[in-house]
């Protein structure tokens, strides 16, 4: 708890001594698709369910904030202020959870991660080619964001504390929430499936639910993204974003939200600069390589080598 | 408690390492004599990969020319890549001008990442944005950016003088039009529509999700009365259509789009050969043009990159790329590398350029700080021993609207499957 709020406190003061680019573009960034990885650390960790709709409920946020909001290019519904999209748009992204989950519910391990994979790309497909709500493959333009304290939201600060205070509020909720009866369910899920529903508890209400929290941090993610990247098109719910979320939660370290954006710090520093650091034609092998570096080193992510390095010490 | 002593400090120490190792590197460019930085925005991975490098080669090989300065500064390049998503490209270009602190960008390579551009730059104050070589007719036209310029022109523009080489040289009444089932297509068939349904033609038309394969219930569907066929699609799909279209027999004269004749379907072996010679296209550029500095620019290419893995012939690309440096190099000279005061000289420079690309067609800017250049109509042909297009026709100095008044223009609503241009003159 208190390494938490010192941890919050640092991020907190750190824009003050690093330039905007870091703070919006390397900081925040991380922020935003970490959001969306620990919806999927919060699943795998805590319910044992492995999901590649992450990114799909992230986008489901982001399509409807898109479609409702003023100044969207094209302006498919528009008009609708800000105060009352976000929170539209947050319960939209719960709802798609749901119902993944409730279409998911009788899958496990790999066949979960199959059904989850084809409900993402039929989605990304789907928006891809319809014109009248997703308007295809270009999108939704010009998502510029609610102002905050009459400042825009591309304000690298607005952002970053936006992005910040969202990720702080959710990561409570998710240790919150697992220390709950419900969480404690959710684990009992986890390890043994079979005696839970002995115990009498309802295995597949908790599961569905569960998948709806896991909506909702998402969405919350996917809003940040969409705002950040001023727009959101199918190549933003695509395969290749679909498995980045998972790639940030795996090398960041299941095991802990907290892992998920280790994860996707590490991944946002690599994507930016690696082709600083190796040839531009094929910048994607070094990136590749330090992942599977990871993986390979440490099973767990980087959270396992921390783990690893402490209990040596002790 | 321990553990997470050590996730705090590996956080901060990963953090605190990377932003010392940043602050050093930035250094605002204000002395005069400091270069000027150029960021190079392609995508070097992804569907359109090839036609990504193809830009640089042509960039490069005129940077080398200009001995890497312009306006008595020396130019230095940064270079980023996507893979032809939107907000890959936007990250990179944000790292471009907030991170490497590039003072124009030139790219990127396709239309949506064109769109979020756009967008991104009218948040910057300071920068320019040059397209390289996305496409979509939206980037300039609907809601424009006042630092977002293209110097190359846009798909619906590619197919000027298609239409009334149908329906007048060509005396067809009926045809059937084949594209794909997103937006380049759209554009390239709105702007053929256009002109052919103005001049008294009917159209029937026949859209497929990219990445078909199996044509076949397409080709049952091309009425009986069709004259022709204008086939706009791309890539694989145009490949696969045409040796299937050929395969089944098909005979009625072939029109493309300005991306179905070019070198990645003419060197490709197979029946589609047969029924492509002769095939009339239209596009900003061609393989064959009498044109002294076309022929000294392709002469050039070759010699500089035919043995490092460059194409026969420039890429369109390629040849977009370039036009844009040749823009960005020649405001420069204009305000004598002045880049600073909010760059309002060099935007101004930029904006008021008249000048001839490399095929020899005058080009200047709109209002929209959008490209009104030539278009030339292509037939394929055998030069060399290989099939290659050349230019037979040219429509002078084709803007965004193809002549249409804007307002009037802008009344049709944005190209789509439903919304094709055709509407008949009044």
């Amino acid at each position: 708890m208190l390494a938490s709020l010192a941890l919050l406190a640092a991020l907190t003061a750190l824009p003050l001594f690093i330039p905007p680019f870091w703070t919006a573009n390397i900081l925040g960034r991380a922020i935003a698709y970490g959001i969306v990885a620990m919806s999927l650390t919060f699943l795998a960790t805590y319910g044992g369910f492995v999901s590649l709709a992450q990114t799909m409920m992230g986008g489901v946020a982001g399509y409807v904030a898109a479609v409702l909001v003023p100044d969207s290019l094209p302006s498919l519904v528009g008009g609708v202020p800000y105060a009352a999209a976000v929170p539209i748009a947050l319960l939209a992204a719960t709802a798609s959870g749901l119902l993944i989950g409730a279409i998911a519910v009788r899958t496990q391990g790999i066949y979960l991660l199959m059904i989850t994979l084809a409900l993402a790309m039929g989605f990304h497909l789907f928006a891809q080619a319809n014109i009248a709500w997703f308007n295809g493959y270009e999108g939704i333009r010009n998502v510029v964001g609610p102002e905050v304290l009459g400042r825009p939201f591309r304000d690298p600060f607005v952002f970053y504390y936006a992005a910040l205070a969202s990720a702080a509020l959710l990561y409570a909720l998710v240790l919150y929430v697992v220390r709950t009866p419900f969480g404690l369910v959710l684990q009992g899920l986890r390890d043994n499936a079979r005696r839970v529903n002995a115990l009498g508890y309802h295995a597949a209400l908790h599961r569905i639910a569960a998948f709806g929290l896991a909506g909702f941090i998402a969405g919350c993610g996917g809003l940040l993204v969409t705002f950040y990247n001023i727009g959101i098109t199918p190549g933003s719910i695509g395969l290749g974003p679909t498995v980045n979320v998972l790639v940030m939660s795996v090398i960041g370290g299941l095991g802990h939200p907290i892992g998920a954006f280790i994860g996707a710090l590490i991944f946002t520093l690599f994507d930016t600069f690696a082709a600083d650091l190796y040839d531009r034609d094929r910048f994607n092998t070094l990136v590749g390589l330090v992942f599977l570096l990871i993986v390979l080193a440490s099973p767990d992510g980087v959270l396992g080598v921390a783990k690893r390095a402490t209990a040596a010490e002790d | 408690m321990d553990l997470r002593i050590h996730r705090r400090a590996l956080l901060l120490g990963a953090t605190g390492a990377a932003a010392a190792a940043t602050t050093g590197l930035k250094t605002p460019a204000v002395a005069q004599n400091a270069p000027i930085r150029l960021g190079w925005l392609t995508t070097l991975e992804g569907p359109f990969a090839t036609g990504g490098q193809d830009s640089f080669r042509c960039m490069q090989m005129l940077l080398e020319q200009h001995n890497s300065q312009a306006g008595g500064r020396r130019i230095e390049v940064v270079r980023e890549s996507s893979n032809a998503q939107a907000d890959v490209a936007l990250a990179r270009a944000r790292k471009l001008a907030e991170q490497d602190r590039v003072d124009v960008i030139i790219g990127p390579l396709s239309g949506a990442e064109g769109i979020a551009l756009r967008d991104y730059s009218r948040t910057l104050s300071g920068k320019t944005i040059v397209n390289g070589s996305s496409g979509a007719s939206d980037t300039t036209l609907r809601n424009a950016s006042p630092n977002f310029f293209r110097f190359s022109t846009d798909g619906t523009q590619w197919m000027a003088g298609l239409g009334n080489h149908v329906r007048r040289t060509m005396n067809v009444q009926e045809v059937a039009v084949l594209a794909g089932d997103y937006a380049f297509p759209y554009a390239q068939v709105f702007g053929f529509s256009l002109e052919f349904c103005r001049a008294g033609g009917r159209a029937t038309y026949l859209f497929s999700p990219l990445g078909t394969t199996d044509f076949s219930s397409i080709i049952a569907r091309i009425p009986r009365t069709a004259g022709a066929l204008v086939v706009v699609h791309g890539g694989t799909d145009g490949l696969a259509f045409m040796t299937q279209y050929a395969q089944a027999g098909g005979n009625l004269p072939l029109l493309g789009g300005s991306i179905m004749a070019d070198q990645t379907m003419l060197s490709a072996r197979g029946p589609h050969r047969r029924i492509m010679m002769g095939m009339v296209s239209a596009g900003p550029l061609a393989d064959v043009h009498e044109e002294p500095s076309w022929k000294e620019f392709v002469a050039r290419y070759r010699a500089r990159w035919l043995n490092e893995g460059g194409f026969q012939s420039p890429s369109i690309h390629g040849f977009n790329y370039y036009t844009a440096l040749q823009g960005v190099l020649m405001a420069l000279e204009q305000v004598r590398g002045d880049v600073g005061g909010d760059q309002k000289a060099f935007q101004a420079a930029l904006a008021g350029l008249r000048f001839k690309n490399a095929m020899g067609a005058d080009l200047h800017l709109d209002h929209n700080r959008q490209a009104v250049s030539d278009i030339f109509l292509n037939r394929i042909e055998e030069r060399d021993g290989r099939a290659q297009t050349v230019t037979f026709g040219r429509t002078p100095q084709v803007n965004q609207t193809l002549g249409v008044p804007e307002a009037q223009f802008l009344a049709l609503g944005a190209p789509s499957r439903d919304n094709t241009g055709c509407v008949a003159a009044s």
